[in-house]
């Protein structure tokens, strides 16, 4: 029962393709949501019959086709419905035969497309699903299961999304200068949910679940070549580069949770940290600095260093500081408080700690008692930093952190801390 | 046929795993990544979630206008439900020696915990719906 499936550069040129054939079929038809499904069952159609036939001369153009083929089944059954014909949207031979030609365009419209899906009128998750099936050029029986949802659950999920687009009347349009650095946060907000995703749901049946950090990268890639001036989305790339390099070292044999301190830094991927760096390098020196970059340059100082023991704390922490000014966002201080640990001492760290569970923003976060549990072990407050570990254990939804918190609650009970 | 297998904990506080030592939680996590792995690898597995801890849980119900009122669980509370499995297998025979193996998942001293497993065969639906 096993179908030939596509070879990865196939599978990648498809991808890449989706967003320009969508662009073309929506720029013919206007309408997004039926082009949208016409798309996807091209897309469908290609990776059922592309192993078997070859990739075709112009894949673009063959795609194209299929899809608007598609489109004239919709638009028949649709006029059907309403008793009426639409001759004038049949033609989509004209549809073809202008696309192929307009490649400038289709950079403009894959932007288009992410501004609509990452509109700001729809859910992170919806936003996040409809950008990996329209830009991405995933199924959605792709994207549930990089979820861990039913598949019928991500098509409604997806199908509500498209809905709201209508009933909101956003316009196939790029967004208005006035609004367009808004909108261009969220774009690269739902970036960075998907890397996150994919980078935090290293347990479970990983091996059949797509790679959502590598597809949040490709992305993001997409997302600079098209706008090279915007610093942040360099700074947003050089962090998931930066990040992803780390990603053969985070997880022991058995899938278990390895912490920073902890890993083997000869298993980062260097071609990654070099190409991070570089990039970082040269946004930093454009001048206006935000909180990706910022970010970015924290994972620098990690990856560049030999051992943990010689990271440059100090800079860790003014990075943070800067941060923090920037963003008020209480995970940046409890990130900082690690960072003045260790360059004044635990102590140090564990005020700026309470100060922000008095502030009781992050009252409840495990987060925060995680923090906590290592700045006492730290300390050497063996008795507390157990209470502090298996409180935050107790708050995990994450099976590989609740592991790693118990095992290391254990760990300083037994006085075997390391 | 498919099973629900649930795997009840005592209900007075958090899990108990957070006093073991160390080498045995390892042993533990161990086990029920092993198990897990071979339902999946004889095609039994359909679904398995573990729960957050009995200090998480609310009870809530709706309030007079429907809004959600909610409560926390109450210590007295005996048993507390930790994680379950859904399989599908052959026989109610079979559900039950998973349950059975499930049940010796290691403990404090890598004693087997001998925990009781509730197993309930899941509602199928009606044949015209199929």
């Amino acid at each position: 029962m096993t179908q030939p499936s596509l070879d990865p550069a196939s599978e990648h040129l498809l991808r890449d393709l989706a967003p320009q054939v969508l662009g073309a079929v929506i720029r013919r038809y206007r309408d997004f949501a039926a082009s949208e499904d016409a798309v996807q069952e091209a897309l469908l159609a290609a990776a059922q019959q592309w192993p078997r036939d070859g990739v075709p001369d112009n894949p673009r153009g063959w795609l194209i086709q299929v899809a608007a083929r598609r489109m004239v089944d919709h638009v028949r059954s649709e006029s059907a419905r309403r008793q009426r014909e639409h001759a004038a949207a049949l033609d989509f031979g004209q549809v073809v035969a202008a696309a192929s030609v307009e490649s400038r365009r289709d950079e403009d419209e894959t932007l288009t497309l992410l501004f609509m899906c990452c509109h700001p009128a729809l859910t992170n998750a919806s936003a996040v699903a409809l950008t990996l099936r329209a830009v991405g050029g995933l199924t959605t029986a792709q994207i549930a299961s990089a979820f861990l949802v039913p598949e019928a659950t991500m098509a409604q999920r997806i199908s509500r999304a498209k809905q709201t687009i209508r009933a909101s009347g956003i316009p196939f349009e790029p967004p208005e200068r006035r609004v367009r650095a808004e909108r261009l946060d969220t774009v690269l907000h739902v970036l960075y949910l998907i890397f996150n995703e994919g980078y935090t749901a290293s347990s479970g049946a990983s091996l059949q679940r797509l790679d959502l950090a590598a597809e949040a990268i490709r992305l993001t890639r997409a997302v600079r070549q098209l706008m090279p001036d915007v610093t942040e989305a360099s700074g947003l790339l050089a962090l998931m580069l930066l990040t992803h390099a780390r990603r053969d070292a985070r997880t022991g044999p058995a899938g278990e949770l390895v912490p920073l301190p902890q890993q083997d830094r000869s298993r980062w991927d260097r071609a990654a940290i070099e190409e991070g760096v570089a990039l970082l390098t040269a946004t930093l020196s454009q001048g206006r600095v935000g909180p990706y970059q910022l970010q970015a340059a924290v994972a620098a100082v990690h990856d560049e260093s030999p051992s943990h023991d010689s990271t440059d704390w100090a800079q860790i922490a003014a990075l943070y500081g800067l941060l923090e000014r920037m963003s008020d966002n209480p995970m940046v201080t409890l990130n900082r408080a690690i960072a003045v640990a260790m360059v004044q001492g635990p102590a140090a760290g564990l005020a700026l700690v309470d100060a922000l569970a008095a502030g009781g923003r992050l009252a409840g976060s495990h987060r925060l008692d995680a923090v906590r549990g290592h700045l006492l072990e730290l300390a050497g407050n063996r008795d507390a930093a157990v209470t502090a570990y298996l409180a935050a254990a107790n708050r995990t939804t994450n099976t590989a952190e609740r592991n790693y918190l118990l095992t290391q609650a254990a760990a300083v009970r037994e006085g075997g801390a390391r | 046929m498919k099973y629900m297998l649930m795997m009840n904990v005592p209900g007075n506080g958090p899990y108990q795993i957070g006093s073991w030592p160390k080498k045995d939680i390892q042993a533990h996590i161990g086990f029920m990544k092993a198990l897990n792995r071979k339902l999946r690898d004889s095609g039994e597995f359909v679904g398995a979630e573990g729960l957050s801890g009995p200090d998480q849980a609310r009870l809530v119900r709706a309030g007079k206008d429907g809004t959600p009122v909610t409560d926390g669980v109450f210590p007295e509370s005996k048993e507390f439900l930790a994680g379950y499995w859904i399989v599908d297998v052959d026989s109610a025979e079979r559900a039950y020696a998973i349950a059975a193996e499930a049940s010796t998942a290691p403990g404090a001293g890598g004693v087997p915990l001998n925990m009781a497993i509730e197993v309930r065969e899941v509602m199928s639906p009606p044949p015209d719906m199929l």
